[in-house]
């Protein structure tokens, strides 16, 4: 790990936030996630949340704060070295526009794009998971192409669909569930991000990477039978700075 | 197995919540006063993490398919059993064929059924409590069946714990200083005042009406836990509850403690809160 200046506060008298700069910084992200890595190993009990420049550490019963600061500042100086993560890439089909990409015309058209440069783009750029929150399995992404930044709708939708892939602001994600939004929909997956009936529930972590791909009407329909029935596994590779 | 005759106005079941996958954005969820759904199952020698009723303002009228033992903690929901009153903190023995009804709440905002050995319904991710999309359901509902198990026919010795029934009735709430505290110079002064639950409150979050500070400060999304209190800029107060998101954007300037969150959770639109400061 890299020895930044890290804070170490109280939150609550079960749980200690510790915060790196206050920074969207894929070297602050790494480090974060090797010292959660070794806090695991030390402190198995916890539960470790990730979220940009922050580690919080849940316990489940009330902690001494001192001791343990102490603890896990020891940790984080005796383990300098970065362990090599191994994450992953994730590759998320999408089918762009059509009837499910809600927004896609006036989307393009408000951006004085092309549809298929929208398309290009979104799926050009390797995204950063920074978080994971909001609902089960949203996925907070770094990294969209600014020419694609653009403001939350002014009227939000009461529900927008299941796997619905939108453009709120400087950011993008992915719907896992039905839920209200004002993100502009520009497509939607038919994969399943959070999904009780998969073991791992939901398989990426903070500090992966995610692309998009586009795919046609065909092949969504096929990919969303072999979701349903269970057979889907998702496209996936090692990523290696 | 209990027949639901009618659902009340939120009922769902809860245990102590769902642990272990925050880092995948799912709510702790579990019961919203766990003082008193403790209370409710160490009447029947359960377990504290046994899956207990969580009823709303309005109770459900249930029947017993089987034998069992109950007991009932938190408001006083005017339970009757073929009619005839029960009283809270207290267990009793039921038999098949038995009614179980409430009815609205004279004090207080929630109530906890316990049945002996907990509900049995199935377990999701480390828990029994409602929550969509883990679980199909969000709360009870009329005409479906709750599965309990059946309590062989010991003699039952009727157990009655002396409580204080008046521990939620102060306005007092014990917060610590959130992470963000530090941020707010005015705060402490604004400590001082009372706050007023309003009418947007639920199983995830109270608000107050009043403003407490304005402000423009942003901070990148971090994490929350039941307990957590976030100011919004136009100075709202935001009092995360059990089934809150686990991340967030706004400042975090209190934290509850469990007992506080329990206090919270029995208190209804209009009523007063005074935030008291640990250190």
């Amino acid at each position: 790990m890299q020895n930044y200046n890290l804070t170490y506060k109280p939150f609550g008298n079960k749980a200690v936030l510790i915060e790196w700069p206050a920074e969207v910084n894929e070297n602050i992200l790494n480090d974060i996630v090797s010292y959660k890595r070794y806090i695991q190993k030390y402190f198995q009990t916890t539960e470790l949340v990730v979220a940009y420049h922050s580690l919080t550490v849940i316990f489940n019963e009330e902690i001494n704060f001192k001791i343990i600061e102490k603890n896990l500042k020891d940790i984080y100086k005796l383990n300098i070295e970065t362990i090599v993560l191994d994450r992953k890439i994730w590759k998320i089909p999408v089918l762009y526009g059509d009837s499910l990409g809600l927004d896609m015309q006036q989307f393009a058209m408000e951006k004085g794009l092309s549809e298929e440069a929208v398309i290009d783009l979104h799926q050009e750029a390797l995204y950063t998971v920074y978080a994971i929150g909001f609902l089960p399995g949203f996925l907070y992404l770094g990294g969209l192409d600014e020419k694609l930044h653009h403001p939350r709708r002014r009227e939000p939708r009461l529900e927008i669909p299941q796997g619905s892939v939108g453009i709120g602001g400087k950011q993008t994600g992915i719907y896992p569930q039905i839920s209200p939004g004002g993100w502009n929909i520009i497509g939607n997956t038919p994969v399943r991000l959070f999904d009780i009936a998969n073991p791992e529930v939901c398989p990426v972590s903070v500090g992966d990477k995610v692309r998009f791909y586009a795919v046609n009407r065909y092949e969504y329909e096929l990919i969303a039978i072999q979701v349903k029935t269970g057979v889907y596994q998702f496209e996936k590779e090692d990523y290696y700075d | 197995m209990i027949k639901v005759l009618k659902a009340g106005f939120y009922t769902t079941i809860q245990d102590l919540g769902r642990f272990g996958y925050r880092d995948k954005g799912v709510p702790v969820s579990g019961a919203m006063d766990t003082y008193s759904s403790s209370l409710a199952n160490a009447l029947l020698d359960n377990d504290q993490n046994a899956a207990v009723l969580e009823m709303t303002m309005l109770g459900p009228k249930l029947k017993f398919m089987t034998d069992t033992e109950i007991a009932i903690s938190g408001a006083y929901m005017h339970p009757s059993l073929n009619d005839t009153p029960l009283s809270n903190n207290r267990k009793y023995r039921v038999k098949m064929g038995d009614v179980l009804n409430f009815k609205g709440v004279s004090d207080g905002f929630r109530t906890y059924l316990a049945v002996k050995d907990g509900i049995q319904s199935p377990v999701v991710l480390n828990s029994r409590s409602m929550y969509v999309p883990i679980t199909t359901f969000a709360q009870l509902k009329e005409d479906t069946t709750i599965p309990v198990n059946t309590a062989s026919g010991h003699v039952t010795e009727y157990a009655h714990i002396k409580t204080d029934e008046e521990w939620y009735s102060g306005n007092d709430i014990e917060v610590f200083k959130g992470p963000e505290y530090d941020l707010f110079p005015d705060i402490k002064k604004r400590l001082r005042n009372d706050y007023t639950v309003s009418k947007v409150n639920n199983r995830m979050a109270y608000q107050v009406e009043e403003v407490f500070i304005t402000h423009e400060r942003s901070m990148l999304t971090s994490a929350t836990i039941p307990g957590t209190v976030q100011l919004t800029p136009a100075g709202k107060l935001i009092i995360l509850m059990k089934d809150a998101q686990t991340t967030g954007g706004y400042p975090r300037v209190f934290q509850l403690t469990e007992k506080a969150i329990a206090k919270l959770a029995q208190k209804k639109a209009g009523e007063n809160i005074r935030f008291e400061l640990l250190t």
